[in-house]
């Protein structure tokens, strides 16, 4: 029971963590129609950023770091993230906005390449491994029947469901997010009632970027922050991405559903197929494999996600 | 005046001339790829040859991708999936067919002998094997388009790689490998490091022949009735089915055609590096293939060729400045998809272009004058 309850926390934290990565995904995706292959760099960065400006601030050592050490480098990489975002829409996307989708996806593999290297320079974060644990220990909060709830896993789930409640009140509650979307519905006729689409695209990246900067944070707390090209960065926004997909993509909510529907395979089957298959471990192993297997079977039985709603196509 | 039948049978050409304005085409890949091995690849030096077999090596694979994303307008992006599977056949049955039959891990040399028999074999298996593959994702495609169909050949090229790197440990000594069948070692393809110790056959002969009749295959593909009907797909699906055209036959037949070009690819890609690693042919190289197609041109097959050579050679020109090789990189992909969107060729061939055309009346013109 207490072993049940251990994983459902470890799935919630995991699937918090897709979804902060998910969200950027799918706002972009449902205003611009476009998969925004740099945004898992958006993430690898945020972790950098954050890696970089504790150690600059001397929180890096452990016992070092003040009550506020994690809210001020959260928030600041949160900004610069949307900065950095805002700028690659506007340098790179927007004068592709009329282009077919094709060039805007390889404009966005372009952009990530273009990140990756840079992030490998030794004047910005170089080629090593870092850690940034020190920041915040991972301390035990509360224990109840053998539960350990811990910082890393309550800081997670308890920022995720925040912004999500955010980004939900901010879209369905005011008309900033009328006009997003308006906008995704219909890009032309909300540009003819008077709405900036520029300046909404604009919000969206901002809005998207800073989620997947606290993603990238929460995720380099967790795990050795690898250099910016490496393949675990990859496979994490690939993962955040078929959660977008698997929810629905362009749809909120979708992408929390999703996330949640992913971590749960990974971590939960993870967890019980190894026990049940102790013969065959690699059973276990092939956690990727079903969660790229989910994404194939809902877009063949549902093509428009989990909660999508479908499109008919009209001549 | 002939009756008119006979008139009519004058007209149809002979059967021996069919068959050899059919096949004069690849007789000249033939010999192209000869002299590519036998002339120009001695002529260059080693490091040259080494990048005109990188070239050919991503004409075949580029030129392939291209009959999906280019003519049908399908957006693939697991064809380094493709390769993995058709490499991972390959492989398999020249390194242990090698042993089991002929007793040696080296290659066997001779020009057509038993090792490149052996070779050519595993290079069509390899094909049809990631055909057939490409017939399980084609199939799909009935169903989704545009970015859903995008996400499922990830999705695909992800699991092959997973499952490649969950594979058994490749036997490396000949003892171990002997007394073993040929089925019995079908799982044990190296697992997570790979399948190492390839032969390697790959001379610039055999992978020009590929790509050399590939080129004359999607050429002969895009002007008939077929290819045409690929690219009204391409243009408007509905459209294209109210004029007759079966799409989801066009789609699949697209798909196995480009996945049968990518299985042989990735046979002589492996037998060229000696290696197959699955984390090399990942998500980053289906995306470097499918650079070169936009970066050619979509649907244009002079344009693949240009394009291949281009992302092949300024890499390799521009290694001594490593750092910024690949940033210059990314820049570059930026700036042609926004002042260049359609690629360097477009959809049009190079004999297309005004400027060829400008080139060849003055060239004639020239020639005229000087008969004079």
């Amino acid at each position: 029971m207490s072993d049940l309850l251990q994983t459902t926390i470890n799935t919630l934290a995991v699937g918090g963590l897709y979804a902060l990565i998910a969200l950027g995904y799918t706002l972009v995706y449902g205003i611009l129609r476009f998969i925004n292959f740099a945004h898992s760099d958006i993430v690898s960065w945020g972790g950098w950023l954050a890696f970089t400006i504790a150690s600059a601030a001397g929180w890096l050592a452990t016992g070092h770091s003040p009550v506020f050490a994690m809210p001020i480098v959260l928030l600041l990489t949160m900004v610069i993230c949307s900065v950095l975002g805002v700028t690659i829409e506007r340098l790179a996307y927007r004068p592709l906005r009329k282009a077919p989708r094709l060039n805007v996806l390889i404009t966005a593999i372009g952009v990530s390449l273009f990140l990756q290297n840079v992030g490998l320079l030794d004047r910005f974060f170089g080629n090593r491994p870092a850690t940034m644990s020190a920041l915040l220990p991972n301390d035990v909060l509360a224990t109840f029947g053998g539960v350990h709830l811990r910082v890393y896993d309550t800081l997670t789930i308890v920022l995720t469901v925040v912004l999500v409640l955010v980004l939900e009140r901010v879209i369905y509650g005011t008309r900033l997010g009328r006009a997003m979307r308006a906008v995704s519905f219909d890009e032309r006729t909300a540009g003819l009632m008077g709405i900036n689409v520029n300046s909404i695209v604009t919000v969206t990246f901002a809005i998207g970027s800073a989620l997947a900067a606290a993603g990238g944070i929460l995720f380099a707390l967790r795990n050795d922050l690898r250099q910016t090209a490496d393949a675990s960065w990859v496979l994490l926004g690939l993962k955040a991405f078929v959660a977008a997909v698997v929810g629905g993509i362009g749809n909120v909510r979708g992408a929390a559903t999703g996330a949640l529907l992913i971590a749960f395979v990974e971590v939960f089957v993870h967890r019980y197929v190894t026990q049940a298959f102790p013969d065959t471990p690699w059973v276990g192993q092939l956690q990727d494999i079903y969660v790229f297997g989910i994404l194939i079977l809902v877009l063949l039985f549902k093509p428009s996600g989990l909660l999508g709603k479908a499109v008919v196509e009209k001549v | 005046m002939k009756p008119v039948q006979d008139r009519v049978a004058a007209l149809r050409p002979s059967v021996a001339g069919a068959v050899g304005s059919s096949l004069a085409p690849f007789a000249l890949a033939l010999g192209l790829a000869v002299v590519m091995d036998a002339v120009i690849g001695p002529a260059v030096g080693a490091t040259w040859s080494k990048i005109l077999l990188d070239v050919g090596i991503a004409i075949v694979l580029a030129g392939s991708l291209n009959v999906v994303n280019g003519y049908a307008g399908q957006f693939s992006i697991g064809h380094a999936g493709f390769m993995l599977v058709g490499g991972y056949a390959a492989v398999w049955l020249t390194f242990y067919g090698s042993v089991l039959w002929f007793g040696t891990k080296a290659p066997i040399p001779g020009f057509l002998g038993s090792g490149q028999l052996l070779f050519l074999g595993s290079c069509v298996l390899g094909g049809l094997v990631a055909s057939l593959f490409g017939l399980l994702v084609g199939l799909p495609s009935l169903r989704l388009r545009g970015d859903y169909l995008a996400i499922v050949t990830l999705g695909f090229g992800e699991i092959v790689r997973v499952l490649g790197q969950l594979t058994a440990r490749q036997p490396k000594s000949i003892a171990a490998i002997k007394g073993r069948s040929m089925a019995e070692l079908a799982n044990n393809l190296g697992g997570a490091e790979g399948f190492s110790q390839v032969p390697g056959y790959t001379t610039l002969f055999s992978v020009y022949v590929f790509a050399f009749v590939l080129l004359v295959l999607v050429y002969r593909l895009k002007y008939s009735s077929k290819g045409r009907a690929l690219l009204a797909v391409r243009e408007n699906e509905i459209a294209a089915e109210a004029m007759g055209v079966d799409t989801t036959r066009s789609k699949v037949v697209a798909f196995v055609f480009a996945a049968f070009f990518a299985g042989i690819g990735g046979a002589i890609y492996a037998h060229q590096v000696g290696a197959l690693d699955p984390k090399e042919l990942g998500f980053q190289k289906s995306i470097d293939l499918v650079i070169i197609v936009v970066i050619g041109g979509m649907g244009s097959i002079t344009g693949i060729v240009i394009g291949a050579s281009i992302l092949v050679i300024l890499p390799e020109v521009f290694r001594q400045f490593s750092d910024y090789r690949m940033i210059a990189y990314a820049l570059a992909l930026i700036v042609v998809m926004i002042l260049r969107p359609q690629g360097i060729m477009g959809v049009k061939e190079l004999w297309e272009t005004t400027w060829w055309r400008r080139r060849m009346s003055a060239l004639t013109a020239l020639m005229a004058r000087r008969k004079r």
